[in-house]
């Protein structure tokens, strides 16, 4: 009954989830802390920070460590598959139509006016990541003097080599991770 | 649209490591999907990759799920889609269920710590890299329109926070009075000649 309820909830989550991952954590407290008491608040903090920091969809996070802490492997299992159901039907109507109908060239006329915009959300994301990346803080709260001289280091590295040597961004991304952490350790600064 | 069940095993390994690899959230891994199945496996077309970036933005659920869904459906129909949500999910899932038992000691690990920062450096290089490639591309269409639409919608969602669902919506209005202008111009070009 338990499981049933989780995997029930986390449909909803899926379903309703509209627009990112950030969406889904107002929508995952209230199924399992506000309407089910399956988890108090702060254990609900604790699986935001967690969310945060381990890579892969928030939601999944989210839906795997609810699962894991209430009901071990099945409930791993039941809320992430709970959370994709909606997705996958929704996406695979989706991706039908569009298959279909994407060479018709008013289709091709109204996509190409959203093209422009997915590209600037690109780079809005990625403009926030940078700056949590050199100055630890959003754009209201950025003071120039904070700057961290070692990310920024990395980031001009970073990108000099995609653009030169077309490198893997698997291979940036854990790269970076791994000549930070050994130049902070170096320093001793560890955080 | 061809299925290719010979590609399903690549699928299945890409996907995988953008999942286990992607910290920050669905444009993040948007940008690494459009250099492997774009730049690296020539599985997609750039604009393709773009409309599908749109699509998943627009449905419900986790971006990076949705954009499997897509992609894999793309390359092999259902059992596609079942592939690449399922190289997707399994490293969130094993990595969380793990962590979840030694939660204190992960969160209090200046090491890990330490990584997760200076890793967003890098993150930010490889996104600056995909939107360098793709905003000389909206460039080079030398629409006014487009440019203007980029700009806009990146003054919009980051300094004025509109969220990009509405952004989306908005450029799908904007495309769809243009397709009205352009089927209009193109009636009024046999009859009377105004473009």
């Amino acid at each position: 009954m338990l499981l049933f309820k989780l995997f029930f909830a986390f449909i909803q989550v899926g379903m309703f989830s509209v627009g990112g991952g950030y969406a889904a954590i107002p929508l995952i407290q209230d199924q399992i802390v506000n309407i089910y008491g399956m988890m108090t608040l702060e254990e609900f903090s604790d699986l935001i920070t967690v969310a945060e920091m381990t890579p892969g969809p928030i939601s999944i996070n989210s839906a795997t460590f609810v699962g894991m802490r209430i009901a071990g492997i099945p409930g791993v299992l039941l809320c992430s598959i709970g959370c994709i159901i909606p997705s996958f039907f929704i996406c695979l109507i989706l991706a039908h139509f569009y298959y279909k109908y994407r060479t018709v060239s008013g289709v091709q006329v109204v996509l190409g006016a959203m093209r422009p915009a997915v590209v600037a959300l690109i780079a809005s994301a990625g403009a926030s990541i940078l700056l949590l990346g050199l100055f630890q803080a959003e754009l209201q709260e950025v003071v120039l003097s904070n700057i961290r001289w070692v990310e920024l280091g990395i980031f001009a590295a970073a990108l000099y080599i995609l653009r030169k040597y077309k490198a893997s961004a698997i291979a940036i991304i854990l790269g970076s991770g791994v000549v930070g952490t050994a130049i902070y350790a170096i320093m001793g600064a560890v955080i | 649209m061809k299925k290719d069940y010979s590609k399903l095993w690549v699928l299945f390994k890409s996907m995988f490591v953008l999942s286990a690899c992607t910290f920050g959230g669905g444009f993040v891994i948007v940008s690494l999907m459009k250099k492997k199945y774009v730049e690296e496996l020539k599985w997609l077309e750039e604009d393709e990759m773009l409309d599908v970036t749109a699509i998943t933005q627009s449905a419900p659920g986790p971006l990076p799920v949705n954009a499997s869904v897509i992609i894999g459906y793309r390359i092999a129909g259902v059992v596609g889609s079942l592939t690449a949500i399922f190289g997707t999910i399994l490293p969130p899932m094993v990595i969380i269920s793990v962590i979840s038992v030694f939660y204190e000691q992960f969160r209090t690990n200046p090491y890990i710590g330490t990584a997760l920062q200076v890793m967003r450096a890098g993150v930010a290089a490889v996104i600056f890299d995909v939107v360098w490639n793709l905003a000389h591309n909206v460039w080079n269409t030398k629409r006014i329109l487009y440019i203007a639409m980029m700009i806009t919608a990146f003054i919009a969602t980051y300094l004025l926070d509109v969220s990009a669902m509405i952004i989306i919506l908005t450029c799908l209005g904007i495309g769809i009075i243009d397709l009205l202008v352009k089927t209009f111009g193109m009636v009024r070009t046999k009859d009377g000649g105004i473009v």
